[in-house]
């Protein structure tokens, strides 16, 4: 059986990644929301490792739910990117600076 | 035990708001572009029923749905002026809306919602309950922000804002998650029993509460943390800026509560540090740059950053009375920021604003009661006596003192009086400075009018006697320790 820390540091390793997309990524928006999707992974991880080693069934309810509002994340995350396509024809975050100070 | 007893009487409140904010999106399909007030009206209604609701359950305390939701009285007081910041935002912008054909049903639906995640957030006391009332507050702020769908700004302020959160949330998410491995459990009661073994020497425990810490500074706005705040409020329509300054403060620091007070004591020592280094850069950043703006939405903006910071001085106390005060604070501070963004609604008109500092030139010839409300709101967030903003920074730094933090009070106050100049620095604009010729004002609006009089007296009214509301807020935190 693999053992727990194993996971854990798996969980450590994909949000750091996710930590480091968001604030290295110069490119595009949608490789933000990918981001954010792997920090939300990363999180499951842990909690379905821990659940597992505990012997408590509460942490992979838990990750049902972010499972789920996950989802609905992504939905008003990509809703609010269209919107915003439409207005300034580019996803290019360093296009992103018209509120600035 | 009663821990595992349904008693769902206890959530009537939530039910009735989610039941209406169901009911409200029918109707407006229903009843269609013409007669939008009916949403409207149905809207101030469920808040004046939530808030009757939520008042009759004063003084119940208990455990409900097998121990997953906490009545206590912070919760009554709490969601009680949650609502009431929520009929106040409603009541201020109406004619906004109008003018610029924002009135739409779905406004209001948001707001319901992002109003029942605030309260779900203010009573929840299981991991999972709070985390879905977050994202719930959270997601409806989002779309909120947005919601001016023609305006880059605002969608820019959207997109920024949404990233920035759901960073916020998967900080805290993660902090949740080492909590949990660390105690087995996701129900706050027994984390605290839990965490008493634990002890706080413990790596794991210390890398939970930086991540929990993390996150809620995150959705506070205290820097270094709040990067995504002065865009969000800036480029959002104002009523938006309205609600995001007053609810979501109250409902985080009930965050806070839930689990670093009523879950993460034993941690004390740890979260302890971590606020003092928040509250020194909240106070400088937010009191500083806030000089430099030109924009009075984007001041109020780091005005906000720095009133966090002012806030966590009665967390870092950590005592009892210390979080009685933050939680007074929190509740000051959010009726200030309404009257001082409610002002800026209630000036602005179609394609106007009046959110740079200089759109106010004059105030006091063109509007002189409006002049003087904004003498009043300025001198609150400033903490002048006989304003309430004074009381509630003597109330922290009181706090502060009695848990021996002698240096760092000296510092707030000394931080206070940089924050001085700023606010004072809109007075004299609108006071001195001779009115532009180009300006007008919004045409009268009876509705904002009296709520923004109502509002801003108040702060004064409540400045001279105060007795009453401090001895409420301080009675909400009875027996939270």
């Amino acid at each position: 059986m693999i053992p727990l820390s194993h996971w854990l540091i798996l969980g450590a390793l994909l949000f750091s990644i996710g930590v480091v997309g968001i604030f290295l990524n110069r490119k595009n928006v949608i490789i933000l929301l990918m981001a954010i999707e792997i920090l939300l992974l990363a999180v499951n991880i842990n909690f379905v490792a821990f659940s597992r080693y505990l012997g408590n069934l509460q942490g992979q309810i838990f990750v049902f739910f972010v499972l789920t509002v996950a989802a609905a994340e992504a939905a008003i995350g990509l809703a609010i990117l269209v919107v915003y396509f439409r207005n300034r024809r580019s996803i290019n975050v360093e296009d992103i600076d018209d509120l600035r100070g | 035990m009663q821990n595992a007893l349904f008693h769902w009487s206890f959530a009537i409140p939530e039910i009735w708001v989610l039941a209406m904010a169901c009911v409200v999106l029918l109707v407006d399909v229903f009843v269609g572009e013409r007669q939008r007030d009916v949403a409207y009206v149905l809207s101030i209604f469920t808040l004046l029923a939530a808030m009757a609701l939520t008042w009759s359950q004063m003084g119940q305390t208990g455990f409900a749905f097998f121990g997953q939701f906490h009545l206590d009285p912070f919760t009554s007081i709490a969601s009680f002026f949650v609502e009431l910041l929520s009929l106040l935002v409603l009541s201020y912008s109406r004619k906004y809306l109008l003018r610029r054909s924002l009135y739409r049903g779905e406004v209001f639906v948001l707001l319901l919602f992002a109003l029942l995640g605030a309260l779900i957030l203010i009573s929840g006391a299981n991991l999972l309950i709070l985390y879905l009332g977050l994202e719930l507050l959270a997601l409806s702020q989002y779309a909120l922000v947005a919601f001016q769908r023609g305006n880059l700004r605002a969608t820019e302020a959207g997109l920024k804002y949404f990233i920035l959160g759901a960073l916020a949330s998967a900080l805290l998410l993660y902090g949740m998650s080492l909590l949990y491995g660390l105690t087995g459990t996701l129900d706050l009661h027994q984390i605290a029993i839990a965490l008493v073994n634990v002890g706080s020497a413990n790596y794991l425990l210390m890398l939970a509460v930086v991540f929990l810490v993390a996150g809620i500074a995150f959705k506070f706005g205290a820097a270094p943390f709040h990067m995504w705040l002065p865009d969000a409020y800036q480029g959002a329509p104002t009523p938006v800026t309205l609600f995001m300054s007053s609810v979501p403060k109250i409902a985080i620091f009930a965050l806070f509560l839930r689990i670093l007070v009523d879950g993460g004591y034993g941690s004390i020592e740890i979260w302890r540090q971590l606020f003092v280094a928040l509250v020194v850069v909240s106070l400088v950043i937010g009191n500083v740059v806030a000089i430099a703006q030109t924009n009075l939405k984007r001041m109020l903006a780091y005005s906000t950053v720095g009133n966090m910071g002012f806030l966590a001085l009665g967390i870092v106390a950590g005592t009892q009375n210390g979080l009685a005060s933050a939680f007074f604070y929190a509740v000051v501070y959010a009726f200030m920021a309404t009257a001082a963004f409610g002002l800026i609604v209630y000036l602005s008109r179609e394609g106007f604003e009046a959110e740079e500092i200089s759109d106010l030139r004059g105030l006091v010839r063109t509007r002189p009661w409006a002049a003087f409300l904004l003498l009043i709101i300025m001198f609150s967030l400033a903490g002048v006596p006989p304003t309430i903003g004074f009381y509630a920074k003597l109330a922290v730094f009181q706090a502060l003192i009695e848990a021996h933090f002698i240096w760092l009070a000296v510092f707030g106050v000394l931080m206070a009086v940089v924050g001085a100049f700023y606010y004072l620095r809109v007075l004299k604009v609108a006071l001195f400075d001779a009115p532009a010729e180009d300006l007008a004002y919004g045409a009268d609006d009876p509705l904002a009018a009296s709520v923004l009089t109502v509002n801003s007296l108040a702060l004064l009214i409540l400045g001279i006697v105060p007795g009453a509301l401090v001895a409420f807020c301080y009675h909400a935190l009875q027996g939270v320790l």
